[in-house]
């Protein structure tokens, strides 16, 4: 890698930087710790995307700067302007399909993705690809790697994938009896915190305070209880899988390179993808990207690696932001600002987003100690 | 060979024998047996080239089958009752995908109450889903009906669901002859998907469909319904060559030739019933029985063709439609649109109370007579019922009336299930 042509932000984070080493699905990569050894890198976004990766060796640049990746969920698909979930399912797949050389078979839950990308007679996927019902994704994919393994053929990957409805809520048994059996599939959850595709519901991944159709912004507590919600990488890690990770859309190189490792893993394997979604967010459709970015660096949504059971790497806080600079991009949480506006549940908010910062280690003691956030 | 053996071991043995290459498994009563016979099977590599996989509910096991079916494995499972309603989501789903996924329904009453014992009324939760479904009277049947379900299923992709009473056939020990290995193989060619999951050839499965076309859609599958029904027979007619043995088809008819009236009835039933009539018979009565193994599909010519003599049709049922009455009574008759035959329904044996010679033998008498309403409920317990009614007449009150029930029979609830 040349250091000296990355932009000074630019950092290369992880083992030794060996070019060779980074072509993703090569079989020097293949094991029980597929990643183990590859370069990894990070950008501190300061300007353009596209400008930074640019600058990186060819190898180190990204599935989809690669002219031959396999544009697993192409476009004209319906799809809101700016959604998360388009980005991340695009981001995720191409990473997967070349991770598994174009073995690869994808079970997805009903939801928007389903919905956006299938509409009869088209479909978005160039890949092999089958909806059943909107909970059992997990045990549909279970059924698919189990005639793949009947069948002798070890070199096809199987990848499940749901909304966090589809996740958290009504998949959940599914999921948990796929976790448990240590069945050979990456299940990825697309978080956008709401059932979006039914109209922007409250689920149990909708953070406190959020207003939804059945949470609204009025009466003393508006929005989504607080002391309510799951958290389920962490239940996915109890589950002591193989392998559990975080991303956003907001950091292309680690989605790309946590789904590739994971593609090549073998049992459960279980990759949550915080996908904003400008319709139910509230968010300006250019802005998907930012408020994911955000969403990482106040904390409330910590970006990290685990294998069996145990966090084994997390991705720090460059420059620790203030709760405020995210909430108020979005129009779910417009009723706690303004006058009078609500500072106390502001407050409560920020507190969840100090104990996860605690909990997973999120700053580096040099880099920005929550005194550094001002505008507390 | 004929061996003495329980009707659950010579059903898992015959599916083993079908080797099928993905099972799912989850236990109720009274399917238990099935599903672990056919794990030890697998565990002991006499069933090779199978997953055995204990999942974490119904709905996971026909989940699972889907999947497995999708990308071109022969999948099986198991269930009754509770796990039948629990999984109805995804039966649904089979058919609609067109899977020829094979289930064995050990048929159990749906609560509340919650009650384990034999009758119909799973089955006829599922009756609009889409699936096959072929009723056993006898385990020999029973184990013979699963070769033919792989093959109708995987003939015309669709998924196809074996009914056998449970206990009554499943916990019974009696001579069947498990159909041999390799007569097996010689009917039921491998699985070949015309349409399947392969990374190679990509193709997206499970679409959504709107208004422009879902009726079509779902005309064609019953088009596809109508053409099992005609392949029926001649799987049947070809099991018998290859077997030596008549099992299956579409409709069973015993002594109804000249009858006068003519009993119809699903499943295990019919053997107490053909019992009766044979006694009636000694009498001078002209009574026949007729058997449908094919509920669904209706073979409607196959049974107008049977009952269009008769004077009285009488259904015995082991499930009705809380609100109206008979079910399978509705498709007969629905069956003999314009033709003499009056159709009455008699539901019985609900909740697994014994179906006797004796009361049967009322019945027959009372239709011989021309005396059978349009629905009776065989053996109702008349004194317990009216003091009930009289009760909930004295006092209004919400909730279940079957702890009041036992309450009048002296009978603690706790004692029950
Ligand atoms: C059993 C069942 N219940 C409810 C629905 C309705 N439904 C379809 S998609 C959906 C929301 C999906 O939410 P999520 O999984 O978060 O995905 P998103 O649309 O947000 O991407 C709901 C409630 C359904 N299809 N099936
Ligand atoms: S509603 Fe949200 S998740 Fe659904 S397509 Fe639109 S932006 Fe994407
Ligand atoms: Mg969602």
């Amino acid at each position: 890698m040349r250091r000296d042509l990355l932009p000074t932000d630019a950092v290369a984070a992880g083992g030794t930087p060996e070019a060779a080493d980074t072509g993703a699905g090569t079989s020097g990569a293949i094991g029980d710790d597929p990643g183990a050894g590859r370069q990894r890198l990070r950008f501190y976004q300061v300007g353009s995307f596209a400008v930074g990766n640019r600058l990186a060796d060819p190898s180190q640049r990204t599935v989809q700067s690669d002219a031959t990746r396999s544009n697993s969920l192409d476009s004209g698909h319906r799809a809101c302007q700016g959604c998360g979930e388009a980005l991340g399912a695009r981001y995720a797949l191409d990473a997967a399909m070349r991770a598994a050389g174009g073995q690869l078979v994808a079970v997805n839950a009903t939801g928007c993705l389903e919905v956006f990308s299938t509409p009869y007679p088209e479909t978005s996927w160039r890949i092999a690809w089958l909806h059943s019902l909107f909970a059992n994704a997990p045990a549909v994919a279970t059924g698919v790697a189990a005639a793949m393994r009947v069948k002798g053929r070890s070199d096809v990957r199987v990848v499940a994938q749901a909304g966090d409805g589809g996740t958290v809520d009504i998949g959940f048994g599914c999921l948990s009896g796929m976790f448990e059996r240590n069945d050979d599939v990456l299940f990825i959850c697309y978080d956008n915190e709401a059932y979006m595709n039914t109209g922007v519901q409250r689920s149990g991944a909708t953070p406190s305070a959020a207003r939804t159709a059945t949470t609204e912004a009025i009466g003393p507590d508006p929005g989504a209880p607080f002391g309510q919600g799951k958290d389920l990488p962490r239940l996915a890690m109890a589950h002591g899988i193989p392998y559990v990770a975080t991303a956003t859309v907001a950091d292309l190189h680690d989605l790309e390179d946590k789904i590739e490792r994971a593609t090549l893993m073998r049992g459960a394997r279980y990759v949550h993808v915080l996908v904003p979604c400008p319709l139910g967010w509230g968010t300006a459709s250019a802005d998907t990207i930012a408020v994911a970015r955000l969403a990482t660096q106040t904390g409330l949504f910590p970006v990290y690696e685990a294998k069996n059971g145990s966090v084994t790497s997390v991705s720090k806080i460059r420059r620790v932001q203030p709760v405020e600079a995210y909430l108020g991009m979005q129009k779910r949480f417009a009723h706690l600002f303004g006058t009078p506006g609500r500072p106390d549940i502001v407050a409560r908010i920020q507190a969840i987003a100090d104990d996860s910062i605690a909990r997973f280690g999120l700053l580096d003691s040099h880099a920005g100690e929550p005194a550094e956030r001002g505008a507390r | 060979m004929l061996e003495q053996i329980e009707g659950s071991r010579a059903v898992a043995k015959t599916v083993a024998r079908c080797r099928p290459e993905v099972v799912c498994a989850y236990p109720i009563s009274p399917q238990t047996h099935i599903i672990e016979a056919i794990g030890a099977l697998v565990r002991s590599g006499e069933l090779a080239r199978c997953e055995f996989i204990n999942v974490e509910s119904e709905f996971a096991a026909m989940s699972v089958a889907i999947g497995a079916s999708a990308a071109g494995a022969r999948a099986y499972t198991a269930t009754a009752s509770q796990g039948l309603l629990f999984m109805i989501e995804a039966v649904y789903n089979a058919a609609g995908l067109g899977l020829p996924v094979v289930m064995t329904l050990a048929n159990r009453a749906v609560g509340a109450p919650i009650n384990i014992w034999n009758d119909h009324s799973d089955a006829m939760a599922v009756r609009d889903a889409g699936w096959v479904q072929l009723f056993a009277e006898t385990n020999q049947e029973a184990a013979d009906l699963h070769v033919q379900a792989f093959r109708l299923a995987e003939e015309l992709s669709v998924p196809v669901m074996v009914c056998m009473d449970g206990f009554v056939l499943t916990h019974a020990f009696e001579q069947v002859d498990v159909p041999e290995q390799d007569l097996v193989d010689a009917f039921l060619p491998p699985y070949e998907p015309r349409q399947v999951l392969d990374p190679a050839d990509p193709v997206s499965i499970g679409a959504m469909v709107g208004p422009e076309a879902f009726e079509e859609v779902r005309y064609l599958a019953h088009v596809r319904q109508l053409a099992v029904l005609e392949q029926i027979p001649v799987v049947a007619a070809e099991f018998e060559r290859t077997f030596g043995r008549r099992s299956g088809g579409l409709v069973s008819s015993y002594r109804a030739e000249d009858a006068e009236v003519v009993v119809v009835a699903l499943g295990s039933v019919l053997g107490t019933i053909k019992d009766t009539v044979d006694e009636r018979r000694e009498q001078g009565e002209r009574i026949g029985v007729v058997g449908i193994t094919s509920f669904r599909p209706f073979p409607r010519e196959a049974v107008r063709q049977v009952l269009s003599a008769a004077r009285q049709v009488v259904v015995i049922e082991k499930a009705f439609s809380i609100g109206f009455g008979g079910v399978l009574a509705t498709d007969v008759a629905m069956a003999l649109q314009g033709l003499p035959p009056e159709v009455v329904s008699v539901v019985a044996g609900l909740g697994g109370r014994p179906i006797t010679t004796v009361s049967l033998r009322r019945v027959l008498q009372a239709a011989v007579n021309d005396r059978l309403p349009p629905l009776t409920f065989l053996d109702l317990d008349e004194d317990l019922v009216r003091h009930e009614l009289e009760r909930m007449a004295a006092t209004r009150r919400s909730g279940p009336t079957a702890e009041n029930l036992l309450r009048d029979l002296g009978v603690p609830s706790g004692h029950i299930g």
